[in-house]
């Protein structure tokens, strides 16, 4: 095969982050006037893969990559997204990188400005020569035309609708000479639903004139629209490249999500649907990127129920916007009585308790001990840990140590001693302390999110068994918030995935992963034609 | 063993040790230089006793995350006003002090409450806005001072209204702390009234941090995400800190007065907070955490430093105010090396 049929060859790439391997053995290949997909999971190794291409500071700041890069089949190294830029690669941001303040033509031209000399830049140098102006707005308008943006390229950025603001990304891309490759980082995430096509159109358009596509995004039907080949990756490893023709929908879900799934719990106990513990109607949570649209769920008492679903998908701001950390609206009842919401203490003094996403920076006071940290809610919430006289209280620093050493010795928290800062815990160590925490307060729920992110296999599996064990146990029911799919699948009953801000909808744990998948990449009831609960 | 010596260095901390080694070479230099030492204790004692419960109200603003109370003129004022009235009122000795305490006290609660709020207004700047907080009512109090009506020519300029820039104690509750079971031992005069109430004040805030308002207080500081998940308000626990510091500057100044014998109004309360702000920071406290020892001992190796400074520059270097120069500039040292830690640290 010959090299020169490439725009960019990406082989046998590896990297490894602190002695983690995030992502091993990629090789990706690609044509000029091709759309490439690039399909997988938060955390399969998209972005870093990108990084990579791009030169970005964080890949050589801990100590490169493995592989080799090829552009029109020359092997390259690409130090610095400068670099990049140079080698004619171009990327559509996920965030807007844009200034507001500026108009469509000066972002689109910024630090590439035609410019005219004039008498100070023939004294003081380059930097002094005047705009031009004209020329600069007849560039972004054929820049705008390519891609059918109809709108005057003197508007300023700020106020204009996100999906222009995408466009314009696209136009700074495309105006840019010798431009390559573009990298498209999903790009409709943020679009309405005319916008995404109006997008996918120009991206057809850009491709026809030759430019490569990258496209990264986890919407499969998007994929099956315009993509000429499909890349999946998985746990930073490559699972398959395939073309279009060669496959479907359900194949693609199968292939992103699929992965063995080990049982903690192994009969799969019936949940009796009687008493309802947690009831969402309508629910609204406005937390940044993880915004909650519509969320209407029901939750049985006894039940371990499982929220999963993508990245910035809403999933997160439930626990959050029920909790009051998050404005949040809609109608929330706990065992049949209303919550009121934006209040944490009412859904304290409600019975619910919480194990928060943000370990170090929401969970924990990291410069306190131990047993402080898992007294505090307690105490302040329910009085307890207390000697009270009158409107006075005062520590009872023998019944705080009293459970922080039954605590230490139940959850296997390794430290010094429960005088210990939490600062200086493993994340593992850490987790166990805050749901130590929330279970100081003798929760009758307890929303857990995230509870195993950023921690070693042991203290997952303790986790993961603490858990199971207080809904065996105690009865207690629990919400378990997670990205990893396979730990809800291991001790979930149900399992809601959420996409969009909405829930998508609810799958048995057993569910194939074709369900999974579709489900997360919000594309259920587009293929399935029909609701399954 | 190297390790060892090098890790309690820093948890001494580095600047700490910087001041202990200077105050350590000022008192051998007084030794050398003949100057008693006695009488240098003596007067450390009572410095760090009036000076103390300044410094102890910088501890509620700092464990709620407000940092140093640079504002706390305020409370000042209020305690002033106490102390007026007790003269006013014709009132003598311990009657006369607990008067203007106990006026002060509320007075300085409801100022502190208000400017508590505006502090809550201004999260992320409040070191500097309460800084010039306090300087402008410091102004606005030297028209009140002219305006209000007090009568007690003791107080009230001979010719005119308004009141003196410095009013005598001497027959009011000047030194009815100081003198309070005072005794002498080995030629040093030991304050015991003064050391006394400073102590009970550490002691009813070492108390108040092990509460549970005292808890959520330190949790507010140190972390006003966890606060907020563990449902505590936040905006109640940094006022009700500011209400605290104000109420500790006006009790403050009642007994810094007793002991210096004379109520100083109109410019002097302008930079009372800075030397208190010092104090806790030469103690090893930050402008985020801060506890009672480092009150104690920053305000004794502050205090002393200055006692034993001074006599000993004035006999090194025969110029008038050089000893007054070299104190601003370490009482402004201090401030400026410890708010470029934070900056730092953050």
């Amino acid at each position: 095969m010959k090299h020169d049929n490439y725009v960019l060859e990406m082989k046998n790439i590896g990297k490894l982050y602190s002695g983690n391997r995030v992502l091993k053995d990629v090789t990706l290949r690609l044509r000029p006037g091709e759309i490439h997909a690039v399909l997988g999971e938060n955390g399969a190794g998209k972005s870093t893969l990108m990084n990579i291409l791009f030169g970005m500071p964080v890949i050589h700041a801990t100590g490169g990559h493995e592989g080799e890069i090829f552009i029109d089949g020359q092997a390259v190294s690409i130090a610095s997204p400068f670099e990049s830029m140079k080698f004619g690669i171009g990327m559509v941001h996920q965030e807007f990188m844009l200034i507001p303040g500026f108009t469509i033509t000066e972002n689109i031209k910024i630090n590439r400005e035609i410019t005219r000399p004039n008498i100070a830049s023939r004294i003081f140098g380059p930097a002094l020569k005047s705009l031009d102006m004209e020329a600069m707005n007849s560039d972004a308008r054929k820049a705008l035309d390519t891609i059918g943006l109809n709108i005057e390229e003197w508007t300023k950025i700020a106020g204009m609708p996100v999906g222009y603001m995408q466009f314009v990304e696209i136009a700074r891309e495309i105006d840019k000479a010798d431009m390559k490759i573009i990298v498209f980082d999903e790009p409709t995430a943020v679009l309405t639903e005319s916008e995404a096509d109006a997008l996918l159109k120009a991206m057809k358009v850009i491709a026809d004139s030759g430019i490569a596509i990258l496209f990264i995004t986890h919407r499969l039907d998007e994929v099956m629209t315009i993509a000429d080949n499909i890349t999946v990756l998985r746990d930073g490893e490559l699972v398959r490249t395939l073309a279009k023709t060669e496959t479907n929908a359900f194949h693609l879900a199968e292939l992103m999500v699929g992965r063995k799934v080990e049982k903690i719990v192994q009969e799969s106990s019936n949940v009796a649907k009687s008493e309802i513990a947690l009831s969402i109607k309508g629910l609204k949570v406005h937390m940044p990127g993880e915004n909650v649209r519509q969320v209407d769920l029901d939750i049985f008492a006894g039940e371990i129920i499982g929220i999963g679903g993508l990245g910035g998908q809403g999933k997160i701001g439930i626990a959050n916007g029920i909790m009051g950390l998050y404005p949040a609206a809609g109608q929330v009842s706990i065992f049949g009585k209303p919550l009121a919401l934006s209040d944490t203490k009412a859904a304290y003094e409600a019975g619910l308790a919480f194990v928060s996403e943000d370990r170090r920076g929401v969970g924990l006071l990291l410069d306190s001990s131990i047993e402080i940290n898992i007294a505090f809610t307690a105490m302040q919430m329910r009085n307890s840990f207390l000697y009270r006289f009158g409107p006075f209280s005062h520590l009872a620093y023998g019944k705080i140590r009293k459970n922080a050493l039954k605590k230490i010795a139940d959850l296997d928290i390794r430290c010094t001693g429960p005088t210990q800062l939490t600062r200086r815990l493993s994340g593992g160590n850490q987790q166990k302390v805050c749901i130590a925490r929330a279970l100081a307060l003798d929760p009758r729920i307890l929303l857990v999110s995230e509870p195993t992110r950023g921690i070693d296999v042991g203290a997952k599996k303790i986790v993961l068994e603490t858990l199971v064990k207080l809904n065996r146990e105690l009865g207690m029911t629990i919400i378990m918030t997670s990205s990893e799919l396979a730990e809800l699948r291991s001790i979930c009953q149900r399992i809601a995935i959420v996409c969009g801000g909405r829930v998508e909808g609810i799958l048995s744990p057993d569910a194939s992963d074709v369900d999974f998948g579709l489900m997360m990449a919000g594309d259920y009831h587009k293929f399935r034609g029909k609701e399954v609960i | 063993m190297n390790k060892l010596l090098s890790s309690a260095l820093a948890s001494f901390g580095f600047a700490r040790l910087i001041i202990v080694a200077f105050l350590i070479v000022l008192v051998i230099g007084a030794a050398v230089l003949g100057i008693p030492l006695g009488p240098l204790l003596s007067n450390a004692l009572v410095r760090t006793g009036m000076n103390g419960i300044f410094v102890l109200a910088m501890l509620p603003t700092i464990i709620s995350g407000i940092g140093p109370n640079f504002g706390l003129p305020l409370g000042i004022l209020c305690g002033l006003v106490g102390g007026l009235l007790a003269i006013e009122l014709d009132m003598r000795g311990f009657p006369a002090f607990f008067l203007a305490v106990t006026v002060g006290i509320p007075l300085s609660a409801t100022v502190g409450a208000m400017y508590g709020w505006l502090l809550n207004k201004v999260k992320g700047s409040e070191m500097m806005v309460s800084t010039y907080v306090g300087f402008s009512f410091v102004s606005l109090m030297n028209i009140g001072w002219i305006i209000m009506p007090f009568a007690s020519p003791e107080m009230v300029w001979p010719i005119g209204r308004g009141l003196r820039v410095t009013i005598s104690l001497a027959d009011r509750f000047a030194s009815v702390l100081d003198k309070f079971w005072a005794f002498q031992i080995f030629g040093v005069v030991v304050p015991t009234g003064l050391l006394l109430a400073f102590l009970l004040m550490c002691g009813l805030m070492w108390l108040f941090v092990r509460s549970k308002a005292g808890m959520a207080m330190k949790a507010v500081g140190d972390s006003r995400q966890f606060a907020l998940a563990s449902g505590i308000n936040v905006d109640k626990y940094r006022l009700l800190s500011a209400v605290l510091s104000t109420v500790l500057g006006a009790v403050g100044i009642v007994v810094f007065s007793q002991s210096f014998t004379f109520l100083q109004l109109y410019e002097a309360p302008m930079g009372m907070g800075f030397p208190a702000a010092a104090a806790i920071l030469i103690g090893g406290a930050t402008v985020r955490r801060a506890n009672i020892l480092n009150v104690i001992l920053g305000v004794f190796l502050f205090q002393s430093l200055l006692v034993v400074s001074l006599p000993v520059i004035n006999k090194v270097i025969m110029v008038g105010g050089v000893a007054e120069i070299a104190r601003i500039i370490v009482s402004n040292g201090i401030i400026l090396y410890a708010l470029a830690q934070v900056s730092r640290g953050d």
